[in-house]
């Protein structure tokens, strides 16, 4: 069997986007920010908008209006709004602004489903150097800034004690979302982001004994994923982002369900 | 006695709003114990938080003694349950602790055996005393217990109040405590600090032996771990050169 070059590439940018999204999906899931991601993810479109109509890479336009909308919403917080009023206020003003800025487009045939959902068998070389990168960077920030993230999101006040400024530490992880997302946004597609950023955390949460341990079920958990959606969206002739996040959301339904049935075998066994 | 922390006309405001602390003098010196009493919103978690730098001061000056290790004690933490975390790895959090260590904390704060559990699975009492080990883990020449025992019932707060004697006396460390009972303050504290946006009185605590309700209510059960603060002050003299409106103390005595 001889296995095209496109993907090998797809497969690739997958698994980069397992690596990164893993270790921060776990933040998301801890600190509560789901809401946050799926912000900032939305805004990744006005990105994509923006980009097409100065003529700049969309990798950078949408890196750049994701972390604008992080940073907004970062500086939003804690104002008198509930956050999460706040954030479905700014994802969908984002969402909807980015569809409405991509309709004006002169003489541009932009394929909005493209990224809605993700176009990774699209994925070229300088896209994979691209998301190699990001996802370097990303790792690296993380593992630098790992206890002080940690400390952080278990007792902002325990933080400020040791002389860690936990607003600091919001502000890396603000940052990694913000590369992730344009990372992610060829792999799964805008709509879709938030799914590869909860659910292999959510999976891996039922396993870990601890931090450590959840960061990186998580990834193995979204790589399985990439792998075993790619593979269906090939032979069943489904969509590649949906696939990966349909495969995802089993492995989820699988554990939590496997966990539900063995707890009641046990329960059941001791009567 | 060495100073540890000294503040002089110490001002903290957040925000626009009128300050939550106006002109504080507050001083600690090496192996002192000083509970600040206050109600609800009078700023004593702002005093302490202000003391060890975790909050700007708009107004005053503040000294800490060069390289001060403070253990502090949170005064509450809400751990999300999605966060898979054992007690030594809490333990372990931005310090570097080998198993004997771990260990040997847990047995110090009465809680040993507990290195495996999850942190979510354990009970007040455990949990209070887990970060009270936290807090021990860098032999603190000060240890700042934000209302340790919310949630606590009254022998259970007793017992950590004993606990907190006991690891004194065997660290000598300087021990700086907000209650946010009026009334119940650790029997050992050298000087209690009434605070209500200001500091309306301090002193030492005494023994109200004459109130047998309340002798009845904590001195007996609790093993003398706990006292009355009994309040002499007389408000027109205190701070004569700012009248303001936190000017009433209104708590029994």
């Amino acid at each position: 069997m001889i296995i095209d070059a496109f993907v090998l590439r797809a497969l690739a940018a997958g698994l980069l986007l397992a690596l990164a999204a893993g270790p921060l999906g776990c933040f998301v899931v801890w600190r509560r920010m789901a809401y946050f991601g799926d912000a900032t993810a939305h805004g990744a479109i006005l990105g994509v908008a923006l980009a097409l109509a100065f003529g700049v890479s969309v990798t950078l336009g949408t890196l750049v209006t994701a972390l604008v909308m992080a940073l907004v919403i970062a500086a939003l917080q804690g104002r008198g709004w509930a956050v999460d009023t706040l954030l479905g206020v700014m994802a969908h003003s984002a969402l909807a602004l980015g569809l409405v800025a991509v309709s004006f487009l002169p003489g541009v045939r932009v394929d909005l489903s493209a990224w809605l959902f993700g176009d990774i068998l699209t994925v070229g070389t300088a896209d994979l150097w691209t998301a190699a990168a990001g996802v370097a960077l990303v790792l690296a920030l993380l593992v630098w800034r790992w206890e002080a993230l940690l400390t952080a999101t278990i007792s902002e006040d325990l933080a400020r004690s040791l002389g860690l400024e936990p607003r600091r530490e919001q502000l890396v992880l603000v940052l990694a979302l913000a590369i992730v997302v344009a990372v992610a946004l060829k792999v799964v597609g805008a709509l879709l982001i938030g799914a590869m950023l909860l659910i292999p955390p959510a999976t891996a949460r039922v396993y870990a004994r601890g931090p450590e341990g959840m960061a990186l079920a998580a990834v193995g958990l979204a790589a399985m994923a990439v792998v075993v959606g790619l593979v269906a969206s090939l032979w069943l002739d489904t969509p590649a982002g949906p696939s990966i996040v349909t495969a995802a959301a089993a492995f989820f339904a699988g554990t939590v369900g496997g966990a539900a049935l063995r707890r009641a075998l046990i329960s059941r066994a001791r009567v | 006695m060495t100073m540890l922390i000294e503040a002089r006309g110490l001002d903290v405001a957040y925000g626009a709003a009128p300050p939550v602390l106006h002109h504080v003098d507050f001083t600690l010196r090496a192996g002192e114990i000083v509970t600040i009493v206050g109600p609800n919103g009078s700023g004593k978690s702002t005093l302490v938080r202000a003391l060890l730098g975790m909050v700007p001061m708009t107004r005053g000056s503040l000294w800490r003694a060069p390289g001060l290790r403070v253990g502090y004690v949170p005064q509450s933490l809400h751990l999300d349950a999605n966060l898979p975390l054992t007690v030594a790895r809490f333990l372990r959090l931005n310090r570097r602790l080998d198993t004997a260590q771990v260990a040997g904390l847990l047995a110090r704060v009465g809680a040993p055996g507990l290195e495996a559990r999850e942190l979510a699975t354990l009970s007040g009492g455990q949990f209070q005393r887990v970060l009270l080990a936290r807090a021990l883990a860098g032999e603190p020449q000060l240890l700042v217990l934000d209302e340790p025992t919310q949630g606590l019932d009254q022998p259970g707060t007793a017992a950590f109040y004993r606990l907190i004697e006991e690891v004194r006396r065997a660290l000598g460390c300087a021990v700086l405590s907000v209650s946010h009972d009026l009334h119940v303050v650790m029997s050992a504290s050298d000087r209690v600090v009434c605070l209500n946006g200001h500091v309306c009185c301090e002193g030492t605590p005494s023994v109200v032996s004459n109130a047998p309700e309340y002798r009845a209510l904590f001195g007996m059960g609790t093993q003398g771990a706990l006292a009355l603060y009994q309040h002499h002050h007389d408000h027109g003299t205190d701070h004569p050169d700012h009248p303001h409106d936190h000017e009433v103390c209104d708590h029994d005595h």
